[in-house]
């Protein structure tokens, strides 16, 4: 008599048939428009996972959604959906932009801790506006938080064609380039062995994703704080009751929550670029909900959804470029599916899944306690009585 | 073979939700003009039974019979053809049309609304007549009291021409006197040869006003019986599976200092409406002051502020010591440190995280606590460790640390909270409703725990609106009405005529 779902059908069986699903649907898409669905498949697979060079490709953009899936994620835990992921990444590339043009620092490793702070401060200091509005005022954090990301991306233009820009940088608005010392290692002079080329994007961020995956695994499992967190989300009256303040839990959880999002940049701008272009983050801000949502805002769960994400982006590029019937915006239409499917349609999954579990366990002893006969039933059905 | 003196037969009724079989091969006869009481703990199946029966849910297996007749019941709307009423627990009226509107909504002839509502008019006015039902038709539902819109279901039932009528735990909301209003009504619709059944966890008003009574346990009908061949103590122990103690055992209290004295509190919620008008009282160590009222009148707010999450003003004292009422220097986790603990009304809803396991909630409130902490971490295996020795010591059942809460039945879940409040040894005890959604086997072990509390010397401040678990366990008695205190009263020298007077709101009745 243990709770609805084992945890391996929660976390792993679930969103996989919610995958399949999309990639059917995807399948008939490819299928209309003329072209072969397996051919598109096979191109997707080996796009994303052919060669070790892919693998770089498909970990850096990993590496992104990570970031972005976990500041949705402990948002989420705090029952506030972050939307602003997107604006927070941004303005986290402001921050370590900063920090890395105008200090002369002398190894990449201080360079990565300071400029790590600054993302994460940036961003969590775009967050805390929102946050607040929401603490104090009610003003839904939804609107707020796409509101930023307008703010961040008109604040971008004015700052990298106005204040940041580079003379004669052939009107691109975008900084100068970060001096070389504080380059940060990638895949290839991690590991040349592995097969990785010069310019593969991959880099030493990826490892600080995965620290991020288990600090925030400890932070809302483990810590007092992450307690608080979630009872706060699993119930507000309960939270006052225990003498939690939701001023206080909403805006450490989005001040987190924007700090992860903000330390993306760490990745794409430290990592990548190696200066502050227009559009650093790249949609990752919103991939970051789908791949929260898939993995059920927990941090293994996150770092299966973004990978898997990963290979998505690096493996339709490669189909984009190999079967040009296949545009940019199909890729997309995909993308859209196995969001689609993964977060909105998790239920239409989910509660056959669940029925068909139940229906294997043991029958239970006595009947369910019930609340007052409704209108359409029980709500909860899932009270099991000693 | 059928029987057209029966109302309602049902034969073989089952019905499972996943591994959980709520109706168990249920057959039960209802003789036409008769008030059938079907009883039950929590969870024993009675809401799905009458589910079934108002088409919510197709049983799994069974016949329904309607008048002798066989009758398939796919939706409610065909149990409303098939002249079955029913009277929900939380009423399903349009709060802001009048009586006759919402008599006529959804029972509507023809596309002009004026003919229905003349007819419905007329109706009303002969009802009102034949059953002393009278209810202004024009009056809008939010300025009726709770008793005059259950009359006001119990009409729109009337109107589509029920012969059957399904109440479900129709007194939880009404006054003594109303509940005996409505027994009246009741009395009045079976002597014109309608059926009524009565879904109710009170033995008291089974006893009172049922022809004939069926007996539910864990989805099984245990028994059906005359009610006139029958006792309180057989029906409880048809319920429960055993002999249960239908009183509570205590000594005399012997009231020491002073632990809580309130003052003057006011109350405004959010909608600038003041809900506790001045109350004043004290409550001394050793002592249980029990709080009668009808829900809503104030009683919850008062808990909510000695509890910290409600700012008042007004004066409250704790051992003497003056607490802070603004909410700015105070919240739950400032009392909890001041000695008061708090068994909240809803426990579903503030007592636990439902979607925590045992382990978590044990310390939920406390989680502060030294020993529940090392550093920024929780300690989970101090919290494990305490949790199997409460629920050792509060006869959870399944004595499993991590389940979570959902799965436990509302007795369960209300020994678990019990157990973290009354082992923190707290000076006063805050406790509102202990047994609601409680079942009997779980009452008896409650009251006995809070009884304990108080032999201890600890002040207790006991809010129910069981008017029978304040006669039992209080030591005093204060009436709430209106958020004011309209008296106090010491059990032995009241009874419930003069209590449910002051809890109308009546204070006339001798001081």
């Amino acid at each position: 008599m243990t709770d609805a779902l084992p945890k391996w059908v929660d976390i792993a069986l679930i969103p996989l048939l919610n995958l399949v699903l999309a990639l059917i649907i995807s399948g008939i898409v490819v299928a209309a428009i003329g072209e072969n669905p397996f051919e598109a498949l096979g191109y997707l697979v080996t796009g994303a996972v052919g060669t070790v060079n892919n693998w770089g490709f498909t970990l850096f953009y990993a590496t992104n959604f990570i970031f972005t899936g976990l500041g949705v994620a402990v948002a989420f835990h705090a029952r506030l959906f972050n939307i602003g992921g997107e604006g927070q990444a941004a303005i986290g590339g402001l921050g370590v932009a900063l920090c890395l043009l105008f200090i002369p620092w002398p190894h990449w490793t201080i360079a990565l801790l300071a400029a790590s702070l600054g993302a994460a401060a940036f961003g969590a200091a775009w967050s805390a506006i929102p946050a607040y509005l929401q603490a104090k005022r009610g003003s839904h954090i939804v609107i707020t938080t796409i509101m930023f990301n307008f703010i961040a991306s008109a604040l971008m233009v004015y700052l990298l064609s106005r204040v940041l820009l580079v003379p004669g940088a052939g009107g691109s608005p975008e900084t100068a380039r970060f001096v070389e010392a504080v380059r940060l290692p990638n895949a290839y002079d991690v590991a040349p062995w592995l097969g990785f080329r010069r310019s593969t994007p991959l880099n030493v961020s990826f490892l600080l994703a995965i620290a991020a995956c288990i600090g925030v695994w400890l932070l809302i499992w483990r810590t007092r704080l992450g307690y608080e967190i979630r009872a706060f989300g699993h119930s507000e009256p309960a939270a006052i009751y225990a003498g939690i303040s939701p001023v206080k839990i909403t805006m450490i959880a989005m001040l987190i929550s924007g700090g992860l999002c903000g330390l993306m940049a760490i990745n794409s701008v430290m990592g990548e670029a190696e200066r502050l272009v227009i559009d650093p983050v790249q949609g990752a801000g919103f991939v970051g909900i789908a791949v929260a949502l898939m993995g059920r805002s927990h941090p293994v769960g996150v770092f299966l959804a973004a990978l898997l994400f990963g290979m998505l982006y690096q493996g339709g590029a490669e189909v984009e470029f190999e079967i040009p019937a296949i545009t940019r915006e199909m890729i997309l239409v995909i993308q859209a599916l196995v969001i689609l499917f993964t977060g909105a349609l998790d239920n239409m999954v989910r509660m056959p899944v669940e029925r068909l579990f139940l229906q294997a366990r043991r029958p239970a002893r006595a009947p369910l306690p019930t609340t007052p006969l409704e209108a359409g039933g029980h709500k909860d059905r899932s009270k099991v009585e000693p | 073979m059928t029987d057209s003196s029966l109302a309602i037969e049902l034969r073989g009724i089952s019905k499972a939700f996943g591994p959980v079989q709520a109706n168990k091969d249920i057959s039960i006869q209802v003789r036409r003009g008769t008030i059938h009481g079907i009883i039950g703990e929590n969870g024993a199946g009675k809401s799905t039974l009458m589910s079934i029966l108002y088409g919510f849910y197709k049983a799994d297996a069974g016949e329904i019979f309607i008048g002798g007749r066989k009758t398939e019941i796919p939706d409610s709307q065909a149990a409303i053809d098939a002249g079955i009423g029913m009277v929900f627990q939380h009423f399903k009226l349009v709060e802001n049309f009048t009586v006759l509107e919402n008599v006529v909504l959804g029972a509507e002839e023809g596309a002009m609304l004026r003919p229905s509502l003349r007819k419905a008019r007329t109706l009303l006015k002969q009802l009102a007549k034949d059953y002393e039902m009278d209810v202004d038709p024009d009056a809008i539902i939010e300025e009726l009291g709770v008793g005059q819109q259950q009359r006001v279901e119990i009409l729109k039932a009337l109107y589509r021409e029920a012969d059957i009528l399904i109440l479900d735990e129709p007194t939880g909301v009404l006054t003594p006197a109303e509940a005996d209003h409505l027994f009246r009504i009741l009395r009045g619709l079976r002597d014109e040869g309608k059926t009524i059944i009565l879904i109710t966890h009170k033995l008291r008003e089974i006893m009172e006003i049922t022809d004939t009574v069926s007996v539910m346990r864990r989805g099984e009908m245990t028994a059906t019986v005359k009610t006139a061949d029958t006792s309180p103590e057989q029906l409880a122990e048809l319920m429960v599976g055993r002999k249960v103690l239908l009183r509570v055992d205590k000594k005399a209290a012997q009231p020491g200092k002073t632990v809580l004295e309130v003052e003057n509190l006011r109350v405004t919620d959010a909608q600038g409406v003041e809900r506790l008008k001045g109350i004043s009282l004290a409550i001394h160590a050793g002592e249980i002051l029990g709080i009668a009222g009808v829900a809503g009148n104030g009683q919850s707010e008062l808990l909510e502020v000695l509890g910290g999450y409600a700012s008042g003003t007004g004066t409250i004292r704790m051992n003497g010591q003056e607490i802070d009422l603004t909410g700015t220097a105070s919240d739950a986790q400032t009392r909890r440190a001041r000695g008061i603990a708090h068994v909240p009304e809803d426990r579903q809803r503030e007592g636990l995280i439902m979607d925590y396991r045992a382990w978590e909630n044990v310390g939920f409130g406390y989680h502060h606590d030294e020993k529940y902490n090392s550093g920024a971490f929780m300690n989970l295996s101090a919290l494990r460790e305490d949790c199997e020795g409460k629920m050792q010591r509060f006869d959870v059942r399944p004595p499993n640390p991590a389940l979570t809460a959902k799965s436990f039945s509302g007795g369960n879940q209300q020994k678990i909270v019990l157990a973290r409040e009354i082992e923190r040894n707290p000076d006063l005890l805050l406790i509102g409703q202990p047994t609601r959604g409680v079942d009997i086997g779980a009452i008896e072990f409650i009251h006995q725990q809070i009884v304990a509390l108080r032999d201890q010397g600890k002040a207790i401040l006991l809010v129910s609106v069981e008017l029978d678990e304040i006669m039992a366990l209080s030591d005093r008695i204060a009436v709430m009405f209106d958020g004011q205190i309209m008296g106090e009263r010491l059990p032995a020298e009241t009874d419930q005529g003069e209590l449910g007077l002051l809890m109308a709101g009546m204070s006339g009745a001798a001081a």
